[in-house]
């Protein structure tokens, strides 16, 4: 609470100056002139949006951060701040704070150094310096820091001393590379909502680059999630996880069972898919079009149901092949249609469930909790 | 029974070769051209009748006197035998680090007879010292300078005449002979220069002759930086030994002359370190007394152009080896050339070498 | 049982665990000393040891007592200051001393060692041990005119020798002679209380011509030294003879009653006919200032001072050499140790930039020094750097110069710098580029996103975080060069030579060792001085090598 009390007063005086937004027009970055890291990227980003970069390494996430940052060049393409273009701006003028993978903490200044110098580098008197750097570390809740070097500090501890770094000059674009990739994993579920929090309390635009799928769902308004240097998805976190648009979405975010067949009939938004082993399903026609398409079916663990009513869209038998007891619920790995590697997944409601190894049983789930991708090889 | 008889056999072959193997001698010198003439005229035609002796050069006699001294204080002497100058034989004698010999006995007499103590004469000048050449110290010019109009230097002194002859000079880093030819050439008398040197007003005056050609110095520690010096027109005058600049002028055929006025005199031989175990001490008493015969020091000048130590070498000294000129013109005692020498008193130098060299110190870094 | 007693914690087999503790940890002790005990023995062995023996030479001075020890002791009494020299007993001293040292050959090293402090003492010493043999010839013959007994090597044996020592020579002079040295000489009591001198120096005539000469006193006449101790001895003592009997009586009482008729020997006025330095007080004050075992001297004269019978002075302003070389030694290495800071800088940081295979490739090139011998890369400046050398010859053909205005680049300071400069400077590099190689470009992208321009960003950032590897390598530049000798000698000309080259200059030539080992002390103490300085201003943890 405490966090978001001191944020008010930044809130504030944030606000007026809000109004920040990135563009990336037609962005292309090629490092040895032979292969593209980022393809053609276009992208806005409004004032006031947190926007998480989510891939796995070498997609080009981290790339296009720097290229917004000033650190790498855009080989094609303007990048624009407040619809002012920034490609010849060097990046001590562009004005955005920033956040490092190992925080960057300069080694040799205390911790109320580090603050204070973003603040000096821009003229500002030393009264206000210090009172600034002392809100600053307040709002992190370490106050009583200031005179400690980055070593004698936690890992949580840098890490907040480098968010209160970024922010200490009230910039509007706040840049954040992966900033929790050092931390354990309580740590790092504490720190993103104290992020969170100091998101929405000053309202600034946060970019932010993971590779973590629960980090990006957690924190962003909007996650865009990268693969071979292309924008595969851009979109809310729910409907990233609910309606994923091809098939390394789908498998990127969240757990997924892939069922492989063929489009046997399509009407409207629906397609009628045969697996290999004949099984017909119904599913959300999402990214095939016509009739004879190989198609990846992909659906969520928890959507599957036991005992399902005879009503449903999808009906299939599997055999269980692996219990797991995990508290909260259970996973349970079926053979189903060929696929040895399905997963479902069932709430623990405390009743007693006569699952069995070995036992044949009958499950089922809607049609538009299965959604027909491009096919995955 | 087998076995004894095998250690037996061993024993007997190991003794047997103990003493076939040859018995190594190090012999310790100055490298370059010097010490190959010592080879050519002493260690090979002494290898030829003394096949158990295996000779092992060492080009260490620059630093000969620290050496020693050293290997006398761990009491292992490795060298056997060691050519130094003088002033070094002196010091090593005077440190008790050579061994003093009887000329008579040690070392062979002349073809008619005259004993060795005769025939090496003055040379002599320590108990330990077994004089093997004359060289000079003396002064090399280029003779195609043409700042000089024609004129070439013929006294010592024209080295301080900037004016007439302007260009760079070297000089060796030390007192020893700058401080004799300052006074020559400040109007001292050849026999009276040891005696003015002694006095404070003395020194100061070889400074003051010294000072007026300072600038133009260029101060040389190893005795082939004149002859390099020289050849690249960095200097055009300069003092280095006798040997350096005749094969400068004979055998790389520079345009650089001889200036043999007040050529300081000096001596080179060899002492053997005090210690050495009995047979080795034999061996080297052995191999000293063949190098140092009239016929060998002879043969030396073949190869090198310093003067044989012994009066009974002279008459025999021949052509050079390679270039088939008369060497006795190129000998700094040759008449012609020993005009006007200049003798280098050792003793008076061992009393006043650390006074002046500090003094000598003290002025170049002024 | 005390309280103590119960919380003292105890194994299960009730030993104390501290005891346990400490006996478990033994063993891996033990290994670890093991491990390191080669290179301990090696360090102490060529490190320590010789700078052990290097402090004890630049103080240890017993030659002048072991060599004149009964002139050490007149000398005692002597009033250094009083103007005149000392009294007869002192030559009559150093008479036997140098009689002594002479025929061990030990007075030419004395008189080298003296002369470093007075010039003249050198030759003073030789031409006196030439002819100090002679010094007591008036007094043989007149003993031998006295009575011919005198002269034979047995009158002596029979009058000095301990029974004993007779004994054992007879049987060693029966058996075969070549096997064993001849026993060792030994005096009888009797002549040890009434004729001490004689004793005394008969002894070491004795002494030196066994282990010397490998003679017999049974066959050697004495030295005229000899005759002139019995003449004091019997001038001292008229009665001497009644300790003897038989023919020693007869034959010292004879003697004791001539000596009165004697004509005395003036053995100060033979001192001053073999030089006339031994009539000056000087020489004399010279010796009794150096005579005790350890000495000031060596340390005085690296400063520049002396020791004089007057207490320690300045040098006279044209021999004062060693400050002024301390301090260019210090500058020189310092402007070496910037030079190479400049150059080697950027260098550094271009290599902790690159590429690694780019890097690797320029590295090789920054080694390449390494790997070519000192004396090739020092000729090499020299045909560069020289009058009509390529530099100069370039600047003239370009036009920069003119022929008469060639540029003086070497043989002075100029070119020690620049020829050290260029050796020492993959010591500078390295440990800068292995710190600089672990600042992570992420420190100055931070800087540069906080607002900073390049400038700022490198200066507040960057530069602080390799001073570490700007200290390891300043330190080992500077010590390096600091010791360096041989390039000063060869490009330095006069002005850019190190006090190294004089230490060099007293081992080697002049063989001084002392002085050498006091000016290499010296030079340590700098070292160490300074090296305390910086830890006080940079902090030596702030020392990084990678």
């Amino acid at each position: 609470m405490s966090i978001i009390i001191a944020f008010g007063k930044f809130g504030v005086s944030m606000a007026d100056s809000l109004g920040a937004a990135v563009r990336y027009d037609g962005v292309q970055k090629s490092y040895d002139g032979e292969t593209l890291v980022v393809k053609n990227l276009n992208l806005d980003i409004p004032p006031g949006e947190f926007l998480t970069m989510l891939g796995p390494s070498g997609s080009g996430k981290t790339t296009c951060l720097m290229m917004l940052a000033g650190f790498e060049p855009a080989t094609h393409g303007e990048i624009y701040l407040n619809d002012r273009p920034i490609n010849n701006v060097p990046p001590h003028k562009r004005g955005i704070g920033m956040v490092f993978q190992n925080y960057a903490l300069f080694p040799h200044m205390t911790v109320a150094e580090n603050l204070a110098f973003p603040l000096q580098v821009r003229k500002i008197g030393k009264s206000e310096q210090q009172e600034k750097v002392q809100r600053a570390l307040e709002m992190v809740e370490l106050g009583s820091f200031g005179n400690r070097r980055p070593a004698q500090l936690s890992g949580g501890q840098q890490q907040r001393v480098a968010v209160a770094r970024a922010l200490v000059f009230e910039p509007d674009l706040i840049l954040m590379d992966e900033p929790l990739g050092a931390l354990d994993k309580q740590l790092r579920e504490q720190m993103q909502y104290e992020i969170k929090h100091i998101h929405e309390n000053l309202g600034v635009t946060v970019v932010y680059v993971t590779h973590d799928q629960t980090e990006a769902l957690t924190m962003s308004d909007r996650v865009a999630v990268f693969n071979d240097g292309v924008i595969q998805q851009l979109s809310t976190p729910d409907s990233l996880y609910e309606d994923p648009q091809n098939s390394f979405v789908a498998q990127f975010i969240g757990e997924n069972n892939k069922l492989n067949g063929k489009v046997i009939d399509v009407s409207g938004s629906e397609c009628l898919v045969e697996l290999q082993d004949g099984t017909k399903l119904k599913a959300d026609k999402v990214n095939v079009t016509n009739i004879g398409d190989q198609t990846t079916i992909s659906l969520r663990p928890e959507r599957v149901e036991f005992d399902p009513a005879t009503d449903m869209d999808n009906l299939v038998k599997g055999k269980i092949e692996e219990l797991i007891y995990l508290g909260d619920h259970i996973r349970v790995r079926m053979n189903v249609a060929g696929n040895d590697e399905f997963v479902v997944k069932v709430r623990n409601r405390g009743e007693k469930r006569s699952l069995k190894n070995g036992d044949i049983v009958p499950i089922g789930w809607a049609r538009n909790d299965c959604k027909a991708l491009d096919a995955v090889v | 029974m087998k076995l004894k008889t095998a250690i037996l056999a061993t024993s007997a072959i190991a003794m047997m070769s103990g003493t076939a193997v040859a018995k190594d001698m190090t012999i310790v010198s100055w490298g370059g051209a010097y010490q190959s003439s010592q080879k050519k005229a002493y260690a090979e035609p002494y290898a030829a009748d003394h096949s158990d002796i295996n000779i092992i050069w060492d080009e260490s006699s620059n630093e000969a006197v620290a050496k020693l001294r050293a290997m006398n204080e761990a009491g292992n002497i490795t060298w056997d035998l060691v050519d130094v100058v003088a002033s070094d034989a002196i010091r090593l004698c005077d440190e008790g680090l050579a061994l003093e010999i009887d000329p008579d006995e040690d070392l062979a007499a002349a073809p008619d007879g005259t004993s060795a103590a005769d025939d090496f004469g003055d040379l002599l000048v320590s108990e330990c010292f077994i004089p093997q050449i004359v060289y000079s110290t003396t002064f090399g010019y280029r003779s195609d300078i043409e700042a000089w109009n024609g004129k070439e230097p013929e006294t010592v002194c024209d080295v301080f005449d900037t004016e007439t002859f302007p260009g760079k000079r070297s000089l060796e880093k030390r007192p020893i002979n700058n401080m004799e030819w300052a006074l020559l050439c400040d109007g001292v008398a050849k026999d009276e220069v040891y005696d003015v040197l002694e006095t404070e007003e003395g020194q100061e005056r070889a400074f003051a002759k010294l000072d007026t050609i300072k600038d133009d110095v260029i101060w040389w520690s190893a005795g082939a930086e004149t002859p390099q010096l020289l050849a690249d027109k960095e200097v055009v005058i300069g003092s280095t030994y006798n040997g350096r600049l005749f094969s400068l002028i004979e055998e790389q055929d520079q345009p650089v002359k001889m200036l043999w006025d007040a050529q300081v005199f000096d001596l080179d031989g060899w002492i053997i370190p005090a210690g050495l175990p009995e047979d080795r001490l034999a061996a080297v008493k052995d191999f000293v007394k063949f190098a140092t015969d009239t016929q060998r020091l002879a043969d030396q000048a073949k190869y090198i152009s310093y003067g044989p130590a012994r009066a009974s070498s002279a008459p025999l000294v021949g052509k050079h080896a390679d270039l088939g000129i008369e060497m006795a013109p190129h000998m700094p005692t040759d008449p012609a050339n020993a005009k006007n020498t200049f003798l280098y008193n050792y003793e008076w130098w061992a009393d006043y070498r650390d006074d002046l060299d500090a003094k000598f110190q003290a002025w170049l870094s002024q | 049982m005390s309280e103590t007693a119960d919380q003292l914690l105890t194994t299960k087999d009730g030993k104390p665990l501290k005891a346990a503790l400490a006996k478990a940890l033994r063993r891996d002790k033990l290994r670890a000393l093991a491990l390191i005990a080669p290179l301990l023995i090696f360090v102490l062995l060529t490190f320590v040891a010789p700078i052990v023996d290097m402090l004890f030479r630049s103080v240890e001075n017993d030659i002048v007592s072991e060599t004149l020890p009964r002139t050490v002791i007149e000398l005692q009494d002597w009033d250094a200051e009083s103007g005149v020299v000392p009294g007869d007993a002192t030559y009559n001293a150093l008479h036997y001393d140098l009689m002594i040292a002479a025929e061990k050959k030990k007075h030419t090293q004395l008189g080298t060692r003296l002369n470093y402090e007075e010039t003249g003492i050198s030759s003073a010493f030789r031409k006196t041990g030439r002819r100090v043999d002679d010094f007591g010839e008036g007094y043989t013959d007149q003993f031998v005119a006295l009575n011919e007994a005198w002269e034979a090597p047995a009158t002596w044996v029979d009058l000095l020798a301990s029974p004993d020592w007779v004994k054992s020579q007879a049987t060693w002079a029966a058996g075969d002679q070549k096997a064993t040295a001849e026993p060792s000489f030994v005096i009888n009591d009797t002549a040890r209380k009434a004729l001490p001198q004689t004793s005394e120096i008969y002894g070491a005539f004795a002494r030196t011509i066994q282990v010397e000469d490998q003679d017999s006193p049974t066959e050697e006449e004495p030295w005229n030294a000899v005759y002139s101790a019995l003449y004091e001895d019997l001038t001292a003592n008229p009665a001497a003879a009644d300790a003897f009997s038989g023919a020693n009586e007869a034959l010292l009482s004879e003697a004791a009653a001539a000596v009165a008729t004697f004509t005395p020997v003036d053995i100060k006025a033979l001192f001053v006919k073999a030089d006339k330095d031994w009539g000056e007080p000087s020489i004399w004050q010279t010796i009794k200032t150096f005579a005790p075992a350890y000495t000031s001297g060596y340390f005085l004269n690296s400063v520049d001072a002396q020791l004089t019978a007057d207490g320690v002075q300045m040098k006279p302003e044209d021999e004062r050499i060693y400050l002024f070389l301390f301090g260019r030694t210090l500058m020189l290495s310092m402007a070496i140790t910037i030079s190479c800071l400049l150059l080697g800088y950027p260098i550094a940081f271009l290599l902790a930039h690159l590429p690694l295979r780019t890097s690797n490739l320029l590295m090789i090139l920054v080694l390449l020094p390494f790997w070519t011998s000192l004396l090739v890369r020092t000729s090499a400046w020299k045909v560069l750097l020289q009058q009509q050398g390529v530099i100069n010859d370039f600047l003239v053909w370009i036009g920069v110069i003119s022929d008469a205005g060639r540029l003086v680049m070497i043989n002075n300071q100029t070119g020690t710098i620049i020829a050290m400069t260029h050796i020492l400077l993959p010591f500078m590099i390295l440990p800068l580029f292995s710190v600089m190689k672990t600042i992570s470009p992420n420190y100055v992208r931070a800087a540069k996103s906080l607002g900073a321009t390049n400038w700022t960003a490198f200066w507040r950032v960057y530069f602080p975080q390799s001073v570490p590897g700007i200290g390891a390598g300043a330190v080992l530049a500077f010590i390096l060069s600091i010791g360096y000798y041989i390039t000063p000698e060869l490009v330095g000309g006069t002005s850019g030579i190190f006090i190294s080259n004089r230490i060099a200059y007293h081992i080697s030539s002049s063989l001084n060792w002392g002085l050498a080992a006091a000016l290499g002390t010296m030079l340590l103490a700098a070292v160490m001085i300074l090296f305390l300085v910086y830890d006080r201003i940079v902090g030596i943890d702030n020392v990084k090598l990678g």
